[in-house]
C-alpha cells in the first residue's frame, strides 16, 4: 500500500481528501489525514459575527461530516515533518507515518504576540479584539452590544493576512451597523493600514479608497505598527507616529503553522516556500502545498485554495506517474467584499492582471458586477456559505473555471 | 566633512515613476551611494549591512525583502531599520539597493 498523507483538515486538506479518494486507485493507495481539531470553522462567517448577522453556531460543524468514507483521520497535533524520511511524527501516541506524497495544508494563523504590548498591555480583549478567531469575534460580538462609541481603530499589523479584503469589509460592515443603530456620529472609524492605500492592487485600492472616503471612514497609510500601549490606549507606529483608539481592532500578524517552523520547512513568517505555479514545494518533489501554508504571491483564500485545487490534483497524479508537474496555477483570486446597507463589491484578478471593473459571468448565477457596488454581490457573498459547505469542501464542480477569464472585463 | 557624491551617474540610468531602478543590474556602490545622497542619506557601515543583504536576497528569491526579513534573517532590529532608514525601511533599502519597490504583499 502506497500512502498520500494530509496535513490539516480546513479548507484546502479536506477538499484534496475528497478529490484524491475519487480519483486514486483505494485498492492500492491508503489516505490519511491529520488535524487537531475536530472542528471546521467557515472563517469567512467570522467577519458577520460581530455585527449579529451569524453567531457562533452558524459557522462551525464538526470536520468528520466532510470527510469520504475512505480516508483515515487522526486527530493529533502534527509533531514534526521529516521530508528527507518521507514521514511526519504526530503527537499521539508519538505515532509515525511514512508517506508516499505529502500536502500541507495547514493554514495561516494570527499571532498578537509578534505585537509589544498587544496581548500583555492588559488590553487583549477588553477594549482590543481580533475577529480572526471565533473566539476573539465572540467577544468582540459581546463588547460592542454594550459600546456607547468613541473612536474605532481598525489596525493590519503585517502583510501578508488571510482575506487581505476581509479588513475593508469589516469597516462597511461597522459604518452600516452604527448607523443602523442610531450612533454613527458617535463613532469616529480609523484604517491605520502598512499599504500605501486601501488595498494592495492599484485600480481596486483607488475605488475602495473612494468609497471609504463617502463612509467618511479615515485612512492612515504607511503604519506599520511597533507597539501598543494599552495603559493608555494608543498604538505606535515603527516611525513613531501615535493613533489613540478607545476600540482597538486588530489583525495581527498571520504566520504560518508552528509545525513548518519546527520541521525548519518555512520562510520568516513559517510559510512554506512553494513554486507559485506548479504547487510543488521547492525542495521536496512529493512534497505539495495547498491554501494559506504556502508563500505563493496569491491571496490567502478560501477561494483561491479552490483555484489551486485542480492543479494540486493533477500535478500529484503525474508525479505518481513519474511526469514532470505543469505549471498551470495563475494565482485566480475571486473575492466578494461585502460593503454594507447589503451591498457587495467583486473582484477578480491572478499574478498579472488586477482587479478590473465590468461583469462576471458566472453561469446560472450571474452575472455580478466587478468592482461595484451592487445588491446581487451582497446575496453572493452570503450564498458563499451555503456553496462553501455543500459544494466547495467536498471538491465539487464550482460555476467556475479555475483559470482566470477576461470575459466581460473592462481593460 | 562628508565626501562630496557624484549625483549626474544617475542621470544616465531609468528609473520607474515611484523611483525604483528598471534594471538591478546596471547597479553599483557608486550608484547606490548617489541614490542615498539624493535622497538625502549618508551611508555608514550598518546601512550596507542591509543593502548587501537585499542584493543577496534579490539575487536568490528575485524580490527585495520584506521589513521582517531583514529584521529576521538580515539581523538588523526593526527599531534600528527605522533609524537607519527613516520613513519606511524596505522601500528605502530596496531603492538605494537599484531593486524593485518590494511587493511584499497581495
Ligand atoms: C475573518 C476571515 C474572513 C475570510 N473571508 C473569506 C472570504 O470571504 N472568502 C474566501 O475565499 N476566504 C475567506 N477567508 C479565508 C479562508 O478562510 C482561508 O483562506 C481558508 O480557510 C484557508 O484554507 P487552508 O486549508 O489553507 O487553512 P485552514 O482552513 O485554516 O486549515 C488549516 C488546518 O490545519 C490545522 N493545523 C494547523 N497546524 C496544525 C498542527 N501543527 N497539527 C494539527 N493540525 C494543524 C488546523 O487545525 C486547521 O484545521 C477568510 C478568513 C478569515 C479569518
Amino acid at each position: 500500500m502506497k500512502t498520500l498523507l494530509i496535513l490539516g483538515a480546513g479548507t484546502g486538506g479536506t477538499m484534496v481528501a475528497n478529490k484524491m479518494s475519487q480519483m486514486l486507485d483505494m485498492q492500492e493507495w491508503k489516505i490519511i489525514m491529520v488535524d487537531r481539531d475536530e472542528t471546521h470553522y467557515y472563517q469567512p462567517g467570522f467577519l458577520f459575527i460581530p455585527f449579529g448577522i451569524y453567531g457562533p453556531n452558524d459557522v462551525v460543524k464538526p470536520k468528520r461530516s466532510f470527510f469520504p468514507s475512505n480516508v483515515d483521520f487522526i486527530y493529533s497535533d502534527i509533531e514534526m515533518i521529516e521530508p528527507e524520511k518521507n514521514r511526519v511524527k504526530l503527537t499521539k501516541n508519538n505515532q509515525v507515518i511514512n508517506y508516499d506524497q505529502l500536502v500541507i495544508a495547514t493554514g495561516s494563523h494570527i499571532h498578537p504576540e509578534e505585537t509589544e504590548g498587544m496581548l500583555d498591555g492588559g488590553g487583549w480583549q477588553k477594549n482590543i479584539f481580533d475577529f480572526y478567531s471565533l473566539d476573539g469575534t465572540t467577544k468582540l460580538s459581546r463588547f460592542l452590544k454594550f459600546w456607547k462609541g468613541g473612536r474605532l481603530v481598525l489596525n493590519v499589523a503585517e502583510m501578508p493576512i488571510k482575506c487581505p479584503v476581509a479588513p475593508l469589509e469589516f469597516l462597511f460592515l461597522a459604518d452600516w451597523w452604527f448607523t443602523e443603530r442610531g450612533m454613527r456620529d458617535k463613532v469616529e472609524i480609523v484604517y491605520a493600514t502598512p499599504l500605501d492605500g486601501a488595498f494592495t492592487k492599484p485600480r481596486a485600492s483607488s475605488v475602495l479608497g473612494d468609497i471609504l472616503t463617502q463612509k467618511g471612514i479615515n485612512i492612515e497609510t504607511n503604519f506599520n505598527i511597533g507597539s501598543v500601549d494599552a495603559g493608555k490606549n494608543k498604538i505606535k507606529s515603527y516611525d513613531e507616529r501615535e493613533i489613540d483608539y478607545d476600540l482597538l481592532v486588530t489583525i495581527p500578524t498571520n504566520m504560518g503553522s508552528d509545525v513548518i517552523e519546527r520541521s525548519g520547512m518555512g520562510d520568516e513568517l513559517n510559510f512554506v516556500p512553494t513554486d507559485k505555479h506548479t504547487l510543488q514545494t521547492q525542495k521536496h518533489e512529493n512534497v505539495w502545498v495547498i491554501g494559506d501554508a504556502g508563500n505563493v504571491p496569491a491571496s490567502k483564500a478560501g477561494s483561491v485554495a479552490h483555484f489551486m485545487l485542480d492543479v494540486v490534483i493533477e500535478n500529484i497524479l503525474r508525479a505518481i506517474e513519474g511526469l514532470e508537474p505543469l505549471p498551470e496555477f495563475d494565482g485566480h483570486a475571486n473575492c466578494y467584499i461585502e460593503s454594507g446597507f447589503e451591498k457587495g463589491i467583486l473582484i477578480d484578478f491572478n499574478y498579472d492582471v488586477e482587479p478590473l471593473p465590468g461583469k462576471f459571468p458566472l453561469p446560472g448565477f450571474g452575472p455580478f458586477s466587478l468592482l461595484q457596488e451592487s445588491h446581487a454581490n451582497h446575496w453572493g457573498k452570503m450564498a458563499f456559505r451555503w456553496i462553501y459547505w455543500n459544494i466547495l469542501l467536498k471538491g465539487g464542480e464550482m460555476p467556475f473555471e479555475s483559470q482566470m477569464t477576461m470575459a466581460g472585463k473592462w481593460s | 566633512m562628508p565626501e562630496t557624491i557624484d549625483l549626474t551617474i544617475l542621470e544616465t540610468l531609468d528609473f520607474d515613476d515611484d523611483g525604483f531602478m528598471t534594471d538591478a543590474n546596471d547597479w553599483t556602490p557608486a550608484i547606490g551611494k548617489a541614490i542615498a545622497a539624493a535622497l538625502e542619506l549618508e551611508l555608514t557601515e550598518r546601512h550596507w549591512d542591509v543593502i548587501n543583504f537585499s542584493r543577496a536576497e534579490f539575487a536568490e528569491h528575485g524580490d527585495a525583502p520584506s521589513l521582517r526579513k531583514i529584521t529576521k534573517v538580515g539581523g538588523v532590529p526593526t527599531k534600528e531599520l527605522y533609524v537607519l532608514f527613516p520613513g519606511g525601511p524596505a522601500k528605502l533599502a530596496a531603492q538605494i539597493a537599484g531593486l524593485p519597490k518590494p511587493t511584499g504583499c497581495i
